[in-house]
C-alpha cells in the first residue's frame, strides 16, 4: 500500500516541541541522536514534520536530519503502539528457543515482527541482543527487561500488558 | 542491622530482582526485623539471579533464583541469619564457578554498590589513576605496552600502540571515546561493568586521557542498555562532584570531562569509524581507513578509541604494574579475558580467566553443558561475525592466535552454545540476513552480497543445483571477505563458511531425503 504523500512545511514552526529539545542540547549538531531520542520519548515517535525544525535549529540540511532519522532502527517516523515489545532475535536467544517465543508472540498478538496490533495497543519489534544472553529468550517490554520467556508464558505476558 | 544484597543488574531485574527486593522490605517490616538492602552489582552467575546475599560472620551466604513467592519461606528459614533453605547456595565465594576464576577486571563484581564511591575506593578503586597522575603520558603508554594488553572489542590491536600514536601527535584537541556499543549476540561483559562498576570504566578512560593528552571523552552506549546509561550518568555526576572528573582532577593540572551518548539500535555503530560518525550526529556510515582514528578521529581530531573491557583492564595494570598483568595468559595473548557464557547452557555468566583456558573447560566445567538434556552440537565464538565450531573442537585453547589459526576468532569473548536441535543451514542464513539488515550500505560486497547470500543459501537448502550453488556461496564469501570496507561484510562469511565446513550435512537435507 503506497503511503499517502504529505506536504511538509519547510518554514519550521517555533512551537514545534523539537525546538525546545534541541535548545536543551545547545543546538549542537552532534547531539542529533539524543534530540531524536528525547523527541520520540515525548511524542512516541519522530514526526516527519519536526525534522525541518530540527535541521533549522542545528544548522544542518533537512536531508541530513531525515537521513539520520531513517538510518537508525530505534526511530519511528509514524506513531506506534501504546505498548512496545522488543523481542530478541539474536543467536543466543535462538539457541534457547527464541524463535518459538517469537512465533508465539506473533500468534498471540496476530501481527508479524515490526507490526502493530489493529487496535493500536501493542507493537512487536525485533531487537538484536539485550545482553541477557545466559537466560534467554529475552525482551524489553515498555522498557522493562524480561528474561527466560517461554512460549507457554507468552499469553500471560500479553494479557498482563494490555489489561 | 542485617545487610541484604540484591543485584540491580539488568538481568537480575529481568528475572524479578526489583519485586523480590520490595517483598523483602515489606516482610522485614511486618516481622519487625531491621534490614539494610544494598542493591549491589551482579556476581555474573546468571543462572542464580536474582541472587540474594546476606552478610553473616562467616561471610556472605547466598540464595539463588529467588522469586517473590519464596520470600515468606526465606524469612521462615531465617535466611537473614544465613539459615538453611532449598534455594541456599552456602558461602557465595566458595561456589566453584566463582572460586575457580581469576578476576582482575571483575574483581568487585557482586561485592560493591555500583554507585558508591566509598565502596569503590575501599576495594582498590582509583589506585591506578593515582599512580597515573604521577607519571608522564609516555610513561603510562610504556606501562600499557609492556602489559601486552590487546583490544578487547574484537580486533585485538595492541592498546599501548594505539595510545602511543595519540600521545605523539600534536593537536589542539584530542578525544577519548569508549565503544560501548556491545552489539554482539552472546556478549554482556560491557553491560555488566557499566551497570556494576561504572567508576572502573571512568578510571580507565581518565588514565587513557592522561596518556594521550585528551581533555574530553565520550562513552557511546547502545540504547538497548537503558540501565547502563542511567548508571553511567549517575556515576559521572558523582565522580565529577568528587573532583575525579572535570577541571583540575584531584588538585592536579589535569582536566577531563566525560559524556554519555546513546546509540539508536544500529549494530554497525560498533565499528569504530561508524561510531565516530554517529557521535558526530550523523548516519552510522563506515569511514575508509586510512586515516586511522588515532590521527583523524572524532571531529577530525586524534582520538583514542577502545572497548569498555580494554579501558577497564588498565587501572589494574597501573596499580599493580605491567608485569603483574602480563604474568597471566599465554603467547601473545596476555592478561585475563572476561569470557561470556550464553545460550543453551546450564550455568551461564561471566568467567574471567587467563587466556589459554580451553573451550571445553569453559562450556563443560564452568557452563555445565546444554541445559535441556540434549548434547552440545555447535558453539559460536565471538558474536554474529564469529565462527561456529563443532563438539569435536572443544579442546581449542582460547587465545587470539590459536583461534585465528583454526579459522575462528575470539571477538569480544562471547560464547554461545547450541544443542542438537540447531539447524546450521538456518544459522548460516541468519548470518547473511543479519548482515543485510545491519549493513550501513556504503560498500557493495556487504550491501548486495548479504542479500544474494540469503538467496543462494535458500537455493542450497531447497536442493536446487546444490553443488554449483555451494561453489557460488564460497565465491561470494571470498568477495565479501576481500572487498568489504569493514568487519561487518568482511567477517559475515566466517559464521557462514564455518557452518558449511563443519556441518555439511545440514546443507544437503533434500538430497539425503531423496536418497533415503
Amino acid at each position: 500500500m503506497a503511503k499517502k504523500h504529505t506536504l511538509i512545511d519547510i518554514n519550521s514552526s517555533k512551537a514545534d516541541p523539537a525546538v525546545a529539545i534541541a535548545a536543551r542540547y545547545g543546538n549542537k549538531p552532534d547531539a542529533l541522536l539524543e534530540i531524536l531520542h528525547d523527541l520520540q520519548q515525548e511524542l512516541g515517535y519522530v514526526p516527519e514534520k519536526s525534522l525541518p525544525a530540527i535541521a533549522n535549529a542545528l544548522n544542518i540540511s533537512r536531508a541530513e536530519a531525515y537521513g539520520v532519522a531513517t538510518f537508525y532502527h530505534d526511530f519511528h517516523l509514524d506513531p506506534i503502539g501504546k505498548h512496545v515489545i522488543k523481542i530478541c532475535q539474536a543467536e543466543a536467544c535462538q539457541s534457547a528457543g527464541g524463535m518459538q517465543v517469537i512465533a508465539a508472540l506473533e500468534k498471540g498478538l496476530k501481527v508479524k515482527l515490526g507490526q502493530t496490533t489493529s487496535d493500536g495497543l501493542v507493537t512487536l519489534e525485533a531487537v538484536y541482543c539485550l545482553g541477557l544472553c545466559p537466560m534467554g529468550p529475552a525482551a524489553l517490554i515498555d522498557g522493562k527487561p524480561k528474561a527466560a520467556i517461554k512460549p507457554n508464558t507468552v499469553d500471560a505476558l500479553i494479557k498482563e500488558l494490555v489489561s | 542491622m542485617i545487610k541484604i544484597f540484591i543485584p540491580r543488574d539488568m538481568l537480575a531485574i529481568a528475572l524479578g530482582a526489583d519485586e523480590v527486593a520490595e517483598a523483602i522490605v515489606l516482610e522485614a517490616a511486618v516481622q519487625k526485623i531491621s534490614v539494610q538492602i544494598i542493591r549491589n552489582s551482579s556476581r555474573g552467575m546468571a543462572w542464580l539471579e536474582p541472587l540474594v546475599e546476606v552478610e553473616t560472620p562467616k561471610g556472605r551466604v547466598g540464595y539463588g533464583g529467588v522469586k517473590m513467592k519464596d520470600v515468606k519461606g526465606l524469612f521462615a528459614a531465617k535466611f537473614y541469619e544465613g539459615g538453611k533453605h532449598e534455594l541456599g547456595q552456602g558461602l557465595v565465594e566458595e561456589i566453584p564457578f566463582l572460586k575457580n576464576q581469576e578476576r582482575l577486571t571483575f574483581a568487585r563484581a557482586g561485592i560493591t554498590d555500583p554507585v558508591s564511591l566509598t565502596d569503590y575506593i575501599a576495594h582498590g578503586g582509583f589506585e591506578g589513576l593515582k599512580k597515573a597522575l604521577t607519571l608522564s603520558g609516555s610513561d603510562i603508554v610504556k606501562e600499557v605496552q609492556e602489559s601486552g594488553l590487546r583490544g578487547r572489542g574484537g580486533a585485538g590491536f595492541p592498546t599501548g600502540l594505539k595510545w602511543k600514536t595519540v600521545n605523539e601527535v600534536k593537536a589542539d584537541q584530542k578525544y577519548v571515546c569508549c565503544n560501548a556499543d556491545e552489539g554482539d549476540s552472546g556478549t554482556f561483559a560491557d553491560r555488566m561493568i557499566m551497570e556494576g562498576d561504572p567508576f572502573l570504566l571512568i578510571e580507565g578512560m581518565i588514565i587513557a586521557a592522561l596518556a594521550g593528552g585528551a581533555t574530553k571523552g565520550y562513552i557511546y552506549c547502545r540504547s538497548e542498555y537503558p540501565y547502563a546509561i542511567s548508571t553511567l550518568k549517575e556515576a559521572i555526576a558523582i565522580a565529577t562532584n568528587a573532583k575525579w572528573l572535570g577541571q583540575n582532577i584531584q588538585g592536579t593540572e589535569h582536566c577531563f570531562t566525560l559524556e554519555v551518548r546513546r546509540g539508536a539500535g544500529a549494530y554497525i555503530c560498533g565499528e569504530e569509524t561508524a561510531m565516530l560518525e554517529s557521535l558526530e550526529g550523523k548516519r552510522g556510515m563506515v569511514r575508509a581507513k586510512p586515516p586511522i582514528p588515532a590521527l583523524v578521529g572524532l571531529f577530525g581530531k586524534p582520538t583514542i578509541i577502545n572497548n569498555v573491557l580494554s579501558f577497564c583492564a588498565v587501572p589494574f595494570i597501573l596499580a599493580r604494574g605491567a608485569k603483574a598483568y602480563a604474568d597471566y595468559g599465554m603467547g601473545r595473548s596476555r592478561g585475563t579475558m572476561p569470557f561470556q557464557l550464553g545460550g543453551n547452557l546450564e550455568r551461564g555468566g561471566i568467567v574471567e580467566k587467563a587466556f589459554g583456558i580451553t573451550l571445553r573447560e569453559l562450556v563443560e566445567d564452568f557452563g555445565g553443558g546444554p541445559y535441556m538434556g540434549k548434547p552440545l552440537r555447535a558453539v559460536q565464538l565471538g558474536g554474529p561475525l564469529g565462527a561456529y565450531v563443532g563438539a569435536n573442537q572443544l579442546d581449542l585453547k582460547m587465545d587470539y592466535e590459536t583461534l585465528s589459526a583454526n579459522g575462528a576468532m575470539l571477538g569480544h569473548g562471547g560464547i554461545v552454545v547450541f544443542d542438537t536441535t540447531v539447524d546450521m543451514a538456518q544459522q548460516a542464513r541468519f548470518a547473511m540476513e543479519f548482515c543485510a539488515i545491519e549493513s550501513c550500505g556504503k560498500c557493495t560486497p556487504c550491501r548486495i552480497g548479504s542479500t544474494r547470500g540469503v538467496e543462494v543459501i535458500d537455493k542450497i537448502v531447497a536442493g536446487e543445483n546444490r553443488d554449483a550453488n555451494l561453489l557460488l556461496l564460497e565465491d561470494l564469501c571470498q568477495t565479501m571477505t576481500d572487498g568489504s570496507l569493514c568487519a561487518m561484510g568482511g567477517l559475515t562469511p566466517m559464521p557462514v563458511m564455518s557452518a558449511v565446513k563443519h556441518f555439511p550435512e545440514d546443507f544437503d537435507k533434500p538430497t539425503r531425503l531423496a536418497a533415503e
